[in-house]
């Protein structure tokens, strides 16, 4: 099967260069799913994956970029995908070096992967959730346990909306209502779950920006719950 | 213009002849919508006004006193003159504030009657108000540098209200003589942005590396000490090296006139000739602020719970103007002042509700390409004043990847806050 990818993938990289890296080659998934941990605050792959601040991963090699239903892409990507853009090893593996030099208008708030290893590793380990001719290697889920441990009562709470419409407007200061995102990340949109493990997870000083960590660490577990039920319904 | 006056005459005939719908929750006066005037489209004033209109559905009206057309912010203006901003990236227009149901009316506030409830403009019209938001930023206070008045300013640009003084100022640094002298008086505390002056510095002597190396950069100031000033030590010693003198109050910075005829500046007695000089005089609430009968010494004064005047309930003051307690003078603070003021306001006038006031601050810095600094804190309100709760500030000897960062999420906040100033 190896062999089969091997060649699969050079036959799409006909016409772009590559250097003595052979960055055409797909890397060890076993590593890649080390590597894949820098990708999971935001991503999923495996059986039940589901769709979270960044698209579930499942199937992505021959996927239209931008096409997962329902999930709300940024323009340029959609747009890429539309001018016929279907994820391949060359086109991840560009996409993950440098995601805003790929896609400028990209929401995947992300430095890149810089290690050509990494990325090849990390697309292996990617390969294994795709359907190939080959078969697909029984891995198990990478639903990942949560940055910070949340009580039930917290991740049961219902966000009174009209009062984190009110919040909301301490955080449009920097972030942008319509989910813009140039040198900081959108917020809109979020699944509530993944927006409150977030802002908990700056509020415990585990995620580390001083901005964030300062702005969560005032905000209550209901005032977090009213901001994720707003901006998710934006 | 002409569209703009005309929809202020016909909303105030409209008003006149009582024809506008039923009244609402609020028990307004004259039996119309609620009326909310704001003085001064910035930082803080379009955003209360785009804020109280938000939603409202036409349930108050809002009218937007701003005599400029194109507003320049003084944000990011300092990087004009470090060549990483073009002016145009920093002009807005008033386009979608009035798109959105706000009457944007492009004239100079020149009094307020306070008894009456109306403010006077320049044109002679009156606006009625029932709620008042002033958010005019700031004048300079007469004579705190001798020598120097606003007749001066070509000069001796300030370049301290953004635009064509910034522009200017810029032109004459370019024109500096090789291996000129750069001058900047730095002002007394408080002031509009705190790292402002040496940013600039910093930007000024990017520009002059590029163009001038040779020159030379003399920085006379009043105060002891400013703000991010381990960090902006450390970055003039990393990239320009020898270039920079600041003469603290120690060696007589707090002593100083200037000769705008014959360019020069005198320190506590020795005069310097220069080349281009900076004046940053003191500063105090605009004057419309003054003339209201709303500052008390420099600053009007408000309660930080809701930004309102100590002493008029129907005014809330935003911004640099007003004197609230901890928070710096900024943007940034004028921006979230102006969200507190406005949820207040609605729930005045709407039955809209009324939460807990919040603040932040944060401003970043450039010192040198990709080398960006923050500092910034969060605030809550008491009924003394608004007073610093938690707060943070970029680090001496942080590596480039980070400073790189820091820059990159400052022109992010950029776009941010602009749109949500002006959409």
């Amino acid at each position: 099967m190896q062999t089969i990818l091997r060649h699969a993938a050079a036959a799409v990289l006909v016409a772009v260069a590559t250097g003595p890296g052979m960055a055409d080659d797909f890397g060890d998934a076993d590593e890649g799913a080390r590597v894949f941990r820098k990708c999971q605050a935001c991503h999923a792959v495996g059986p039940d994956a589901f769709s979270r601040t960044g698209p579930h991963l499942n199937d992505l090699f021959g996927r239209r970029a931008g096409a997962l239903d329902g999930f709300d892409y940024s323009a340029g990507l959609v747009r890429m995908g539309n001018d016929g853009l279907a994820w391949d090893f060359a086109s991840l593996d560009a996409y993950l070096e440098n995601p805003k030099a790929f896609a400028s208008d990209t929401r995947m708030n992300f430095v890149g992967l810089k290690d050509a290893e990494d990325r090849a590793d990390v697309l292996a380990f990617l390969r294994q959730y795709s359907d190939s001719p080959a078969n697909i290697p029984g891995a198990a889920p990478t639903a990942a346990p949560r940055e910070v441990e949340l009580s039930d009562d917290i991740l049961a709470l219902v966000g009174d909306v009209a009062y984190g419409e009110y919040l909301s407007s301490e955080c449009l200061t920097c972030h942008q209502a319509d989910g813009g995102a140039t040198g900081i990340p959108a917020i809109t949109g979020w699944p509530e779950e993944d927006f409150v493990v977030a802002m908990h997870a700056y509020k415990e000083k585990i995620r580390p920006h001083p901005v964030m960590q300062m702005m969560a660490g005032r905000l209550a577990d209901d005032e977090i719950a009213a901001l994720a039920a707003y901006f998710g319904g934006l | 213009m002409t569209l703009n006056r005309r929809q202020f005459i016909r909303s105030g005939a409209g008003l006149a002849a009582t024809t506008l719908a039923a009244p609402h929750v609020y028990a307004a006066g004259h039996g119309g919508a609620p009326r909310v005037v704001v003085i001064g489209g910035g930082a803080g004033g379009a955003t209360a006004a785009r804020y109280i209109n938000k939603d409202a559905g036409g349930a108050i009206e809002v009218t937007l006193v701003e005599p400029s057309r194109t507003y320049y912010t003084c944000f990011f203006s300092n990087l004009y003159i470090g060549g990483f901003r073009t002016m145009d990236s920093l002009a807005h227009s008033y386009g979608t504030l009035a798109a959105e149901g706000i009457n944007v009316v492009h004239d100079y506030a020149v009094d307020v009657d306070r008894g009456a409830r109306t403010v006077t403009l320049a044109s002679g019209a009156t606006l009625p108000y029932d709620k008042l938001i002033l958010s005019p930023g700031i004048d300079f206070v007469d004579g705190s540098v001798p020598g120097w008045d606003v007749t001066m300013q070509n000069r001796m640009p300030h370049a301290y209200k953004a635009g064509s003084q910034t522009e200017l100022l810029k032109a004459q640094i370019e024109a500096m003589p090789e291996g000129g002298t750069f001058a900047m008086v730095a002002p007394p505390n408080p002031y509009r942005c705190p790292p402002g002056p040496y940013e600039r510095i910093s930007m000024v002597a990017h520009l002059l590396t590029q163009t001038n190396p040779t020159a030379k950069i003399l920085l006379v100031d009043p105060k002891e000490k400013y703000s991010k000033q381990g960090l902006f030590e450390e970055g003039w010693q990393k990239h320009y090296s020898g270039m920079i003198e600041r003469i603290g109050p120690d060696f007589g910075g707090a002593n100083v006139s200037v000769d705008p005829m014959a360019m020069t500046v005198d320190i506590d007695g020795s005069v310097e000739n220069v080349d281009v000089c900076n004046v940053i005089p003191a500063q105090k609430a605009g004057v419309i602020c003054e003339r209201a009968g709303l500052t008390e010494g420099n600053w009007a004064p408000v309660d930080g719970r809701t930004m309102v005047s100590r002493m008029d309930a129907d005014v809330h003051i935003l911004g640099d103007a007003s004197e609230q307690g901890d928070m710096p003078k900024s943007g940034f603070s004028a921006n979230s002042q102006a969200k507190v003021a406005a949820m207040a306001v609605r729930a005045a006038l709407t039955d809209s509700r009324m939460f807990p006031a919040k603040f932040s601050n944060t401003c970043w810095s450039l010192i040198a390409p990709e080398d960006g600094v923050k500092v910034g804190a969060a605030y809550e309100a008491t009924e003394e004043k608004i007073a610093s709760t938690d707060s943070f500030v970029s680090q001496t000897g942080e590596d480039a990847a980070l400073r790189k960062a820091t820059y990159e999420e400052s022109l992010g906040w950029y776009d941010g806050i602009s749109a949500d100033i002006f959409g």
